[in-house]
């Protein structure tokens, strides 16, 4: 069981790393895109939209973080 | 050479570089104070398996549909590389430590140093395995990018010739020095690593939704540079007020 838990473990950190924030807001991006283009919205701006405020609030968040140590 | 395999080829030379300078590190401590008989076997062992790796998932991708493939690939390629260029750009800007070859080296081999020594005609378990796990874990971060770069542009085998050049370039200069390569600036291939990566991820992540970029692949070398400007957009922002340094996992 704990081998499976540190597969498992290593898994997430492989994909996902230190912040899950930024593989949800790719996730998110991803459906917004694939639901307006079902409605016929080009909708290439979205993805790189939640990309660029999600990466601005993961920096932000790590120099926070660093600033209470 | 088309600019999509141009970038591909690019993209996995720089990331399998990375990637083989991190594991020399590992490789050559292990090698020094333990011995290059098991070393060289654990290398091969880790070898033959991301061979193995490569080619079943390779063979498994070729199969999916290209807009399922790349919208998942895409996806997961994005959220790759937005963590690369996250921790890129914290080491540019001062916030996390920089990847310290030299440091690295010294606390592997006086670990291995610290381990009760074996005959050097002897089977050394834990040169093996150091070496194995060193290699293994290191390589399968470039048989990731090999895969879905690959994959998603449609030729695995030269998004292998890409990393495997990178592997005998850096060997060769690893033999040729005898050191760990510290004067290889690893931390801004990396950037430059993460930046390909988060374009390109989201490129194919669009296009696989079922949307079409403004003048369509013309929009990559635009993707390409506007979010490596934003890159280094964010050191800069993030320089002009440092604080100190974000501890955690430094690959």
């Amino acid at each position: 069981m704990s081998r499976l838990r540190a597969f498992a473990v290593f898994c997430y950190d492989f994909v996902i790393g230190d912040d899950w924030r930024l593989a949800l807001s790719v996730v998110l991006g991803l459906t917004a895109t694939a639901a307006l283009a079902h409605r016929g919205v080009a909708a290439w701006w979205v993805l790189p939209a939640f990309v660029v405020v999600a990466s601005g609030l993961s920096l932000r968040r790590a120099r926070r973080k660093n600033k209470w140590r | 050479m088309t600019t999509g395999a141009l970038a591909l080829v690019l993209a996995t030379f720089l990331a399998s570089a990375v990637e083989t300078v991190e594991a020399l590190t590992i490789v050559l401590a292990v090698g020094v104070t333990r011995g290059w008989r098991s070393t060289t076997a654990g290398i091969a062992a880790a070898l033959a398996a991301l061979t193995v790796l490569v080619a079943l998932v390779g063979q498994g991708l070729t199969a999916i549909p290209i807009d399922v493939l790349r919208l998942v690939v895409g996806g997961l390629l994005l959220i790759f590389g937005l963590q690369w260029l996250r921790k890129a750009i914290l080491r540019a800007s001062g916030l996390k430590e920089i990847h310290d070859e030299v440091a690295i080296f010294a606390r592997e081999a006086a670990e291995a140093r610290a381990r009760p020594p074996v005959d050097p005609r002897a089977f050394d378990a834990y040169a093996f395995t150091l070496s194995f796990k060193g290699v293994f874990l290191e390589g399968l971060e470039v048989a990731f990018i090999v895969l879905t770069f690959g994959a998603t542009q449609g030729s695995i085998p030269l998004a292998a010739l890409g990393a495997a050049a990178a592997v005998l370039v850096v060997t060769a200069i690893g033999i040729a020095a005898r050191a760990p390569l510290a004067r290889i600036p690893e931390n801004t291939l990396k950037f430059a690593v993460g930046v390909l990566l988060t374009s390109f991820g989201m490129f194919w992540g669009v296009e696989g939704a079922g949307v079409s970029w403004p003048g369509n692949d013309g929009a990559l070398p635009v993707i390409v540079l506007v979010t490596a400007v934003s890159a280094i957009g964010s050191v800069f922002v993030l320089r002009s007020r440092p604080i100190g340094t974000v501890t955690g996992a430094s690959s």
